[in-house]
């Protein structure tokens, strides 16, 4: 349970994080506050050459509020966001699900960029920025690319990043007084959530965002909201989940979990 | 920027329980271990190395952390604390320790470091934490042994003494 050797680097600037992945490619990991990388590098999942950490790099700890999107560096911890003045009222979703983010021990040095980085199926920061319809922006020694949240996320801890970029921060939309709401089942309050949901008020119905049933997060649109025609959207969407049974719970418990979650997400946001 | 490399040992400063620690170690030395073989600082407990179990806790510039989710070289120019820096130097008990004592919050004791040094930085923050926040902050700790209760109580006690609801005395008594 120790980790294999590597090169530590600390970066002092953008440009220097840059070069070395340039130059080291997939040998080279970014750590930032390190709450699921350096897990994976205790057990040996992970075993970069070089380690890059962008945590001393100032340009990258920014909160902006800026044109209807709030942006947050790749350096901003979970504990830093969580206490922003402003998160209740401009994130209004995030401010709901990161309380379940780990537990107030990872979230004191976890970022939320690392969040969405790492990719777990069941993680909450993936899902809000999905369900809130965000973008993430990567950096290169060459260019600077913004990815929408629904084209990011491509399997279990598989992202649309590539081996030379770096997530320099995630845009996500403000809340604009539309109505939210979040709910997670997890065995312990932090732990990885068994399923998760977000909604979103979209005006003509809402949006519902899945996490930890499918191997990324999923998002789905909901518009005839009557009756039991809602009913059945929304368990012909639990199936499409394609749920597994595994050691926390059964398939069937988790489209149970999202048939009536979601539904009780939908009604809160579109009442 | 600095490079490190693998196998050899670097120069890493930071502040321990107050005092200026300067020493050096690899690139892949995890703080847990730093601070007990390094340093031979044994109050900090290892556990399952992965972030879970929260034995190994301390406070890094304020903030309760895993030590062992944190290499060494992370946390230069930090302020760390430890379990050490609870009792003064005559080895009286702090005031979340005595609580400890009195409500048996504690069997075997390999939790308790960690969840000391949790408590520790929520009281500092929020001497008025209510019983909801402090059962929060343990749901990032395991205790297999001695159960949750009594150690929620001993902080609810601790948190009416630092509030001034109560006495050293009492607590003592």
């Amino acid at each position: 349970m120790k980790p294999a050797a590597f090169d530590y680097v600390r970066a002092e600037s953008l440009d220097e994080a840059l070069d070395v992945l340039r130059n080291e490619g997939s040998d080279a990991r970014v750590i930032a506050g390190g709450q699921s990388l350096m897990a994976m590098l205790n057990m040996r999942l992970a075993k970069p050459r070089v380690l890059i950490d962008i945590m001393r790099i100032e340009k990258l700890r920014a909160i902006e509020p800026a044109a209807g999107r709030v942006t947050v560096g790749a350096a901003v911890r979970q504990a830093e966001l969580l206490e922003w003045p402003a998160l209740a009222n401009e994130l209004k979703l995030i401010s709901l699900a990161l309380p379940w983010t780990g537990h107030a021990q990872t979230r004191s040095r976890g970022t939320i960029c690392g969040s969405i980085a790492h990719a777990d199926p069941s993680a909450e920061m993936p899902l809000v920025l999905l369900a809130l319809g965000g973008e993430v922006i990567l950096r290169s020694a060459r260019k600077r690319r913004s990815v929408a949240a629904r084209d990011f996320f491509l399997g279990m801890m598989a992202t649309e990043r590539n081996d030379d970029e770096l997530i320099e921060a995630v845009a996500f939309p403000s809340s604009n007084g539309r109505r939210c709401a979040f709910r997670e089942v997890a065995r312990r309050h932090g732990d990885f959530a068994i399923v998760a949901c977000a909604a979103v008020a979209t005006g003509h119905g809402a949006r519902l965002a899945v996490g930890g049933v499918a191997d990324t997060p999923v998002v789905r649109e909901f518009d005839d909201l009557k009756g039991s025609a809602l009913d059945d959207a929304l368990n012909a969407f639990a199936y499409e989940l394609d749920a597994r049974d595994d050691f926390h719970a059964t398939a069937r418990y988790r489209r149970d979990l999202v048939r009536l979650i979601g539904r009780d997400l939908i009604e809160e946001v579109t009442r | 920027m600095t490079r490190m490399a693998a196998g050899q040992r670097h120069r890493l400063r930071f502040t321990l329980n107050g005092k200026t620690v300067e020493r050096e170690c690899e690139p892949r030395m995890l703080l847990t271990d730093f601070i007990r073989h390094e340093v031979g600082a044994t109050g900090t407990h290892v556990g399952c190395e992965h972030g879970v179990c929260g034995a190994c806790t301390v406070s890094i510039d304020g903030r309760p952390a895993r030590a062992c989710l944190t290499l060494a070289l992370q946390v230069e120019g930090s302020e760390v604390r430890t379990v050490e820096s609870l009792a003064d130097p005559a080895g009286r008990l702090g005031v979340l320790q005595s609580a400890f004592r009195k409500h048996h919050a504690l069997q075997c004791g390999f939790c308790t470091a960690g969840i000391l040094m949790s408590l520790d930085t929520l009281l500092a923050q929020r001497p008025d934490a209510s019983e909801a926040e402090i059962r929060d902050v343990l749901t990032g700790h395991l205790c297999r042994c001695t159960g949750y209760a009594p150690i929620i109580q001993a902080a609810l006690e601790a948190a009416a003494e630092l509030k001034g609801e109560t006495s050293r005395e009492q607590v003592n008594a």
